[in-house]
């Protein structure tokens, strides 16, 4: 009984915990957008395979004007907004504080693609944008590291010797999709390139659909506008400077890659289920041994076979469905436990006891109990009584 | 005539040794007799009791229960006859355990096709025989003789054509041996069939007919003059 204990309970802490691991990742994915679009620079060899980009190769085919472009609603007729992006690294300075984090050249589509929300101030302006000018947008982090408490809308700070005016403060918001939105200073895209990288390329465009609807007809629409700008005639993708994905294709992959763990970890519990009912029948074909005298004598009394066979599978199946039952409750209860464990870490990790898993649980220990007790129920129905009264 | 038998026969094989125990009895018992089967160990007395008991099967010859010719029903059917017309006392009680003493009295019941007032009929043969105040005892916390009288009512209680008693003294005292006893001459007197196996004389003279087996084949069947009446106080040895 204990081995159903333990199998039925193993399975509904591996479904509930693969569910609420998965729901980390895929909220976190999530959290990313899955109506975005992401256009990184160089092409990709395959479909699904990751742009050069992304190995640390600077290609520089991505430009300012390629995201303008995109913004054109007769070019991409389904885009919200675009955020151009080219990030790098520095130092921030204000009188005696100092502070390394990421500088993100970004343009203003910034807070409307990426869901920002400002504490204090405001975001720069496609003005802003334009003309070089010299603000930045504090990230919360770096606001606390420099500032404190004391306010910083309207102070000025020094990167790389320029002076920026400070108009605004990011909202807090954590590590989203593994990356901590708190720790970068937001200066506006050109300013970024001209005066602190010196590049006029871009290492990332990520633009927002208007419906989840419209993200195959958006990816199709950005591929075209890319090809036109970039004079590649080559339709079928094999020539293309750049690599565009959309977030849900993402979110797709990852899901089907945490779906094929969780059910490979449920297969294996489901394992231990199968020893648990091995260890069911050998108690069972003891209990058939020891009861051979009761056995004879409900058949001198006038049990039928079946009644026999119905009595001692009835028993088996009693047993596993209690050890199953015990086996939902501690599975429940540890799942619960690493849930308000991985919360109290600071995951968003959700508790998720579902409906199938139980029921598979207590299935699949009605089944182990009729299966492994059917031999030796058979085995006792099977008794002839002259034999069964006369063991000793 | 509720058992009649003609030259019945009885062997046993194992591992290809052929054993003969019965080697062609023929008797007949009438409604309301009370037989004892008498015998030295190793005679065939109680293969013959499983047998006419219809727990075993003969392997030649003919058997009619209640003129019913039962070597040819099937196993359901031996089944649903024990259970209507057979009561069964064993020398070792064969009470279920962790059990009360009413629901070992109900057990055959459970069985019956009429299972009407269960409870009702398992506690009026057990006032019967003299338990109506351990209905709710488990059945190891009552003495010997109250385990084999727990049986005799478990016997009793679908009101069977016959009851079969193999040696219901056996693992008794004489003082409970007697009272059992009693209780199974007082059954006769009121119309009971019963066949009484046992291997001593003492005992068997209780009943009002003996058939004495030895080596597997009849070598007395007689009428007992002078029965023996068994009264609280006696003493069986």
């Amino acid at each position: 009984m204990l081995g159903i204990v333990i199998g039925v309970g193993a399975v509904i802490v591996i479904i509930a915990v693969g569910a609420g691991a998965q729901s980390l990742i895929l909220a976190q994915v999530k959290s990313l957008g899955t109506n975005i679009i992401g256009v990184m620079p160089g092409g990709s060899a395959e479909e699904e395979g990751p742009p050069a980009s992304i190995m640390g190769i600077s290609i520089t085919t991505l430009t300012y004007d390629d995201a303008m472009a995109l913004m054109e609603k007769k070019n991409v007729p389904n885009l919200v907004d675009v955020v151009a992006y080219t990030k790098g690294v520095g130092t921030v300075s204000w009188g005696a504080h100092s502070y390394d984090t990421n500088l993100s050249g970004c343009s203003a589509g910034f807070l409307e693609v990426e869901d920002g929300e400002l504490d204090q101030g405001r975001f720069f302006t496609k003005e802003e944008e334009r003309n070089l000018s010299r603000v930045v947008v504090l990230a919360a982090t770096v606001k606390d590291e420099l500032f404190g408490e004391s306010g910083a809308v309207g102070q000025r700070v020094k990167i790389k010797k320029h002076t920026f005016s400070v108009i605004g403060v990011m909202k807090e918001r954590g590590t989203v999709a593994f990356q901590d939105y708190d720790d970068q200073v937001f200066i506006p895209i050109k300013t970024m390139q001209k005066l602190i990288a010196g590049v006029n390329h871009l290492g990332l465009i990520r633009a927002k659909v208007d419906h989840e609807d419209n993200i195959e007809q958006a990816l199709k629409d950005v591929k075209l506008t890319l090809r036109e700008r970039h004079d590649i005639i080559d339709s079928s993708g094999a020539n293309d400077d750049f690599t565009v994905r959309s977030g849900a294709q993402a979110l797709d992959m990852i899901t089907t890659v945490t779906n094929a763990l969780k059910y490979f970890l449920a297969a294996m519990a489901a394992l231990s289920l199968l020893v648990g009912g091995i260890g069911i029948m050998n108690i069972m074909l003891v209990s058939v041994t020891e009861r051979t005298r009761e056995i004879g004598l409900r058949k001198a009394v006038g049990a039928r076979n079946q009644n026999i066979l119905n009595q001692f599978l009835l028993e088996s199946l009693t047993v596993t469905l209690l050890g199953g039952i015990f086996g939902i409750i501690g599975g429940a209860l540890l799942s619960f436990l690493v849930a308000i464990g991985a919360q109290f870490l600071g995951y968003e990790w959700a508790f998720i006891l579902s409906t199938q898993s139980i029921l598979l649980a207590v299935g699949v220990s009605s089944i182990v109990g009729i299966v492994f007790g059917l031999y030796p129920a058979h085995k006792a129905s099977k008794l002839e009584p002259v034999e069964a009264l006369r063991y000793e | 005539m509720l058992i009649n038998i003609k030259d019945l026969k009885k062997q046993f094989e194992s591992e290809g040794l052929v054993t003969k125990v019965l080697h062609g009895l023929s008797f007949v018992i009438n409604e309301g007799e009370f037989v004892a089967i008498i015998g030295p160990s190793g005679s065939g007395k109680s293969t013959l009791m499983h047998i006419m008991g219809l727990l075993d099967r003969a392997s030649e010859g003919k058997y009619e229960f209640a003129g019913r010719d039962v070597t040819t029903l099937s196993d359901n059917e031996l089944a649903d006859l024990r259970n209507a017309k057979i009561g069964f006392v064993f020398q070792s009680f064969n009470l279920l355990a962790r059990t009360s003493v009413l629901d070992n009295v109900k057990l055959p019941l459970t069985y019956s096709s009429n299972k009407s007032k269960i409870d009702e009929r398992a506690r009026l043969v057990l006032e019967d025989v003299g338990l109506g105040h351990r209905l709710d005892y488990f059945t190891n916390q009552i003495s010997g003789g109250e385990k084999q009288r727990v049986a005799i009512a478990r016997a009793l209680v679908n009101n069977p054509s016959i009851i079969f008693a193999d040696e219901p003294t056996g693992n008794l005292d004489s003082k409970s041996g007697i009272q059992i006893m009693e209780i199974l001459q007082k059954l006769n007197e009121v119309g009971n069939t019963i066949i009484l196996v046992t291997h001593e004389t003492y005992t068997a003279e209780h009943a009002k007919r003996i058939i004495n087996i030895r080596d597997g084949l009849i070598v007395e069947d007689k009428v007992v003059n002078d029965r023996r009446v068994a009264h609280d106080g006696d003493n069986l040895k």
